[in-house]
């Protein structure tokens, strides 16, 4: 309980509420409105982590979403959460937290001993250079670095918390509720445009939360305060804290995750833990600020050096100051503040070291006045210290800060706040494609052209003064919903001395001798990495970026990202505007996973399609296949039989009786008009002129390129009403495909395409005793072999139930299947079940069905083709059309040269040689198995199956030329050295005369 | 994500309802057995793929099932103009140049790195 750089007063925290948290399994105490960062710097807590690469020791840098180095794993179980950064998480009573790495601990870690050893054994590009070759070292680095590395570790278990997605819409979105956006909101707000206006924080203010300036004569926190609440009495205005807009997407779609329960306890006790709005504005306001630059100097990311604005921000936010003895190091007048506010907080600062010769703003009058050291024209060129900061080297550089001009020296201290400049967070901006523009006079990087209706507001647009982010936040408030505004605030002098830009502090060695000047402290990239890849000829900043890692991972650059490209600009002579920045992608901070997925996980992943006998299936034992979303059954097995003992016994009943396949899942198109007919002639292969009302037809559908895409059964109904089948899986591509030719090339065609799939129920039963069941049901039909022959349709009653009959076959047996509206589907299916019962009607699945057709050396298109198979590559030419007039879609394809190849891989039956082996499907095919490796690839199985009923194995495949190669043998060799030999032969195995289905 | 305006429902609804078909006003061959294998190679497969203003088709698939015409910058997603079946773009990559932002180097079109 000794929070030992406490200040007794001041800060938002709730002195009243104490907070009891651990870290690394010690117990400290916070208070409520602290973060877990501020409750560890107050307890004098140093080391939060090590570094991802050297494994250095770090300490918190930042006090915002710019922290790269105090990642932290918290809570416990399948709570636990990795990588949140410890300045972003709010304290409660029994937080539990820890390092994300360090072995054994973070305080003591021996990989810190590689850190020691240096750039000797992980220079820059190490991960490529490794890994590139030889190859197999890296399977022996990678152990030792995964072992070590890397951050947060997930939990394996369940989430068990809930998460929501949210459409959003509103006319304005204001991004960022520091000075600019409120302002923004507040002009918005007054327009009655409906606003919304997110904030990462608990509670909107952003840098006004820890000012001590006034605004129109109101203390910056008041006003803050007094702006929140006027927002949130205002009807078409949604104020959300703890909500982070993480990405910016094409025509003003911005995502933002709201942390509802995060800050109350590691489980969300009620309702969702997070959700994500999908925002859909009209106008984008982006006020999302600035972040400090550190500086880069040698031995820089020595816990106890933090920007200076994060140390006012502890100060004055949390009442807590970071050092007992404070050196501050600045290019400009931001850091005087700082050393004003550690003044005022009654520590000691020992210097304001500033590169500048002659700073002479009104900041640097100030801490003169207060009696602060000013070291102008100094820079800190070295930390000391091993854990911890000890001291700072300084020593005076010339006026452009490039070289030393005199001896250095050492002054004591526990912490080094540095003030390198500020970046304008232009992370948002980025992710729709617009690239920043760097501006000399903010020395950063503001967002470039847009296409996007986004306006800036404030710091993000190099505003930083506070009344130029409060005016500039009313304008583009008014801009954003159509508004004017003259309000003008007025934040008294805020004059600042010009600032320097000094981007890397030079050492009294060379950057490649002098200790680690970091750059990018979440990847560990140096001053020295980053001249290295210059020298190895990486001149591009995108090749520069992905070479050393520049910017990676979660940390998006936040604070490393300028220096680094000074660095490069420097290195290869260039400006910073010629060398240019990469690109910041989404998310600004890690979005969870949970979120993400929202409710669309488990049985809501993907929607599940029954048909409407499902829960006959069910509730008789079948097992289910997928079949894009339906559930198919697969196979109806009884007690104690093996998959293969069921199939043998369902395809025998279709042989030797009746069996009944529900065939509700084929897709179903109704096709009317008086040109449907002419429409049919042009998307089929074969003329259908002809086709009588009552008859049915089989068609293939080739794409232009010739190759099939899909096949089904037609049925004319009369002359202007045909009703079309699809496979399965392709039902809604083939009506996609119908109305495309319909909509774009044939719109004089009067013709009308609508799914009927999901209105009927299909019940298609096989066998030679499957007229006498329908028989028993259906009276108003003649259902004699004289009157309804095969591939007939006709309408009756069937059961009482009007139906749809049609005579057609997918098994070669004697089949009819009756369509009926679905919602009778399961009464037809039982029905028919009872009727059949005498002959032993026996369901039969998916398995069968492909068994029996293979038989019958029936295609599935999409398994025995993959467009790439024409219908002559099929031996299918029968279902071509050569006398049609008009030139049905794929036809001219037929005669182009490589379509029209001899040598074409063409699809024939197998014949096993061992009668009793089944090739497994997939297996290439080659004519000599003794031929060496390589050996000529003839082709692959597409089908293969045991045919009970013949007794051996079958088998379907591609062979080049397999038409000419009739009684050939061929052979699969297996991944097990088995070499299985097969006959070509007719794909058609059983009845090859055709005389069961026309019985 | 893009937000695209159905001229045929006359509303802006979410991509997600569309699909996209391909480069617009590629027309089929009134007599395919006439023309070329190279002319039918052409038809088939070749598109103009432009950096910039580009025409292509989409499908409102999970709404009226109509198909119509973007214009649509490749490079910034900038949706021009939709337009019905039949008509014609008013917006064309000669009558507007893409905006300035298709200056770029070399550089920008690596792929995305993590």
């Amino acid at each position: 309980m000794s929070q030992i750089n406490r200040l007794a007063t001041g800060g938002r925290i709730d002195r009243s509420k104490p907070m009891s948290f651990t870290f690394n399994g010690k117990t400290y105490q916070g208070f409520d409105g602290d973060t877990l960062a501020s409750a560890m710097l107050a307890n004098g807590v140093g080391i939060v982590g090590r570094s991802f690469k050297y494994a250095r020791a770090r300490g918190i840098l930042g006090h915002g979403a710019e922290e790269p180095n105090a990642l932290m794993q918290l809570h416990k179980g399948n709570a636990t959460v990795p990588n949140p950064r410890a300045t972003q998480v709010e304290l409660f009573n029994g937080l539990i937290a820890s390092s994300t790495n360090g072995w054994p601990s973070a305080e003591f870690d021996l990989m810190g001993l590689v850190g020691k050893i240096g750039g000797k054994l992980m220079p820059v590009g190490f991960y490529y250079k490794t890994f590139m070759a030889p190859q197999k070292m890296w399977m022996t680095y990678e152990k030792f670095i995964r072992k070590a590395a890397g951050f947060g570790r997930l939990s394996l278990e369940p989430d068990p918390d809930t998460y929501d997605k949210l459409n959003v819409h509103c006319d304005v979105l204001i991004v960022g509720a520091g000075p600019a956006g409120l302002a923004a909101a507040l002009e918005a707000g007054r327009s009655g445009k409906r606003v919304i206006i997110v904030d990462e924080q608990n509670e909107f203010g952003g840098t006004l939360l820890a000012s001590k300036q006034k605004i129109d004569g109101v203390e910056a926190v008041s006003w803050a305060q007094q702006t929140a609440s006027t927002l949130l009495a205002m009807e078409n205005v949604t104020s959300m804290t703890r909500t982070t807009a993480f990405g910016y997407y094409d025509h003003n779609f911005v995502c933002a995750i709201e942390r509802r329960t995060d800050h109350i306890g590691p489980v969300a006790l009620k309702g969702t833990r997070q959700r994500i709005h999908r925002i859909r504005a009209h106008e984008v306001v982006l006020a999302t600020g600035a972040i400090e630059r550190p500086l880069v100097f040698a031995n820089n990311d020595l816990p106890g050096i933090m920007l200076a604005n994060s140390v006012s921000t502890y100060i004055n936010r949390y009442a807590v100051v970071p050092g007992q003895n404070c050196v501050i190091m600045t290019t400009n007048d931001s850091g005087y503040q700082t050393a004003l506010d550690i003044h005022a907080a009654g520590r000691k600062v020992v210097a304001v070291v500033d590169s500048r010769h002659a700073p002479d703003g009104r900041l640097v009058a100030m801490a003169k006045i207060a009696g602060i050291q000013v070291m102008a024209g100094y820079g800190v060129i070295e930390a000391q210290g091993g854990r911890k900061v000890k001291g700072a080297i300084v020593a005076p550089l010339d006026a452009a800060g490039d070289q030393l001009i005199g001896p250095g020296k050492t002054l004591s201290c526990d912490l080094i706040a540095v003030a390198g400049g500020w970046s304008p967070v232009v992370h948002l901006s980025c992710h729709t494609g617009s690239r920043p523009v760097w501006k000399d006079d903010v020395a950063g990087f503001v967002p470039g052209k847009t296409i996007q209706n986004q306006h800036l507001a404030g710091a993000v647009a190099g505003e930083y003064q506070l009344s130029q982010a409060l005016n500039t936040g009313i304008q583009a408030g008014a801009t954003a919903s159509g508004t004017q505004s003259a309000q003008v605030f007025n934040c008294g002098d805020e004059s600042e001395g010009a600032a320097q830009a000094l981007y890397l502090i030079p050492h009294t060695r060379p950057i490649s001798r002098a200790p680690k000047q970091f750059v990018d402290f979440q990847n560990d990239v140096t001053a020295a990495g980053i001249e290295l890849a210059t020298r190895e000829g990486f001149e591009s900043i995108e090749h520069v970026k992905r070479y050393t890692a520049l910017g990676f991972g979660t940390d998006q650059g936040k604070t490393g990202n300028v220096n680094g490209m000074a660095i490069v600009a420097k290195a290869l002579n260039k400006s910073i505007a010629e060398t240019g920045t990469t690109i910041f992608r989404p998310a600004y901070t890690p979005v969870t996973f949970g979120a993400i997925g929202g409710r669309d996980i488990g049985a809501l992943l993907d929607p599940a399609r029954h048909t409407a006998m499902h829960p006959w299936h069910v509730a008789n034992g079948a097992k289910f296949e997928n079949v894009g979303q339906w559930k198919r059954p697969w196979y109806f097995p009884q007690a104690n039989e093996t998959m293969q003992q069921t199939l043998n016994r369902e395809c025998m009943a279709v042989r030797t009786s009746v069996g009944m396949l529900d065939a509700s899942t084929l897709g179903k198109i109704d096709i009317q008009g008086k040109d449907a007919r002419e429409f049919l002639n042009r998307v089929y292969t074969n003329a259908w002129s002809k086709l009588a009302p009552g008859k049915c037809r089989y068609g293939l559908m080739l794409k232009e390129d010739g190759m099939i895409f899909d096949d089904g059964v037609t049925a004319c109904l009369n002359d202007s009403h045909f009703l079309m089948t699809t496979t399965s899986g392709g039902a809604a591509a083939v009506l996609g495909w119908l109305e495309l030719w319909h909509q774009t090339e044939w719109p004089e065609l009067e013709v009308y395409f609508t799914s009927v799939t999901d209105q009927w129920a299909t019940c298609s039963f096989a066998g030679p005793n499957s007229r006498k069941v329908l028989e028993k049901l259906c009276t108003d039909v003649d259902l004699s072999a004289a009157a309804m022959k095969f591939m007939d349709y006709r309408e009756g009653t069937v059961a009482g139930i009007k139906s749809r009959i049609f005579r057609i076959s997918f098994t070669g047996e004697l089949s009819f299947e009756v369509n009926v509206p679905a919602d009778q589907g399961h009464y037809m299916w039982q029905q028919l079940m009872q009727a059949g019962e005498e002959f032993g009607i026996t369901p039969y699945g998916t398995e069968s069905m492909h068994v029996l057709r293979a038989e019958k050396g029936f295609i599935i298109a999409g398994q025995d083709t993959d467009g790439s198979m024409t219908p002559y590559d099929c031996l299918m030419g029968w279902a071509v059309g050569k006398t049609k007039s008009f030139s049905f879609l794929g036809e001219r394809s037929f005669t182009r040269p490589d379509t029209a190849r001899k040598d074409r891989k063409q699809l024939v039956g197998l014949k096993p040689k061992d009668p009793t082996v089944v090739i497994p499907e997939g297996s290439q095919i080659v004519m000599d198995p003794n031929q060496p490796i390589p050996m000529d690839m003839m082709g692959h199985v597409t089908s293969s199956y045991w045919s009970e009923c013949l007794g051996h194995g079958i088998a379907m495949g591609t062979v080049k030329g397999g038409s000419e190669r009739m009684g050939q043998t061929v052979y699969c060799p297996q991944a097990d050295g088995r070499v299985l030999a097969a006959e070509i032969c007719s794909p058609v195995f059983y009845d090859p005369k055709g005389e069961h289905h026309h019985d | 994500m893009h937000h695209i305006y159905c001229p045929y429902c006359e509303e802006t609804r979410e991509e997600e309802e569309y699909s996209y078909t391909g480069e617009a006003h590629i027309e089929r061959p009134k007599d395919p057995a006439s023309i070329t294998d190279e002319a039918w190679g052409d038809y088939m497969f070749f598109r103009s793929n432009p950096r910039g203003i580009h025409h292509e088709m989409w499908y409102h698939a999970a709404g009226c099932r109509r198909y119509f015409n973007v214009t649509r910058n490749t490079q910034s997603y900038q949706i021009h103009e939709t337009y019905k079946m039949g008509e014609l773009p008013k917006i064309t990559a000669s009558a507007k140049p893409a905006p300035s932002i298709a200056v770029q180097t070399a550089t920008e079109q690596l792929g995305d790195a993590p």
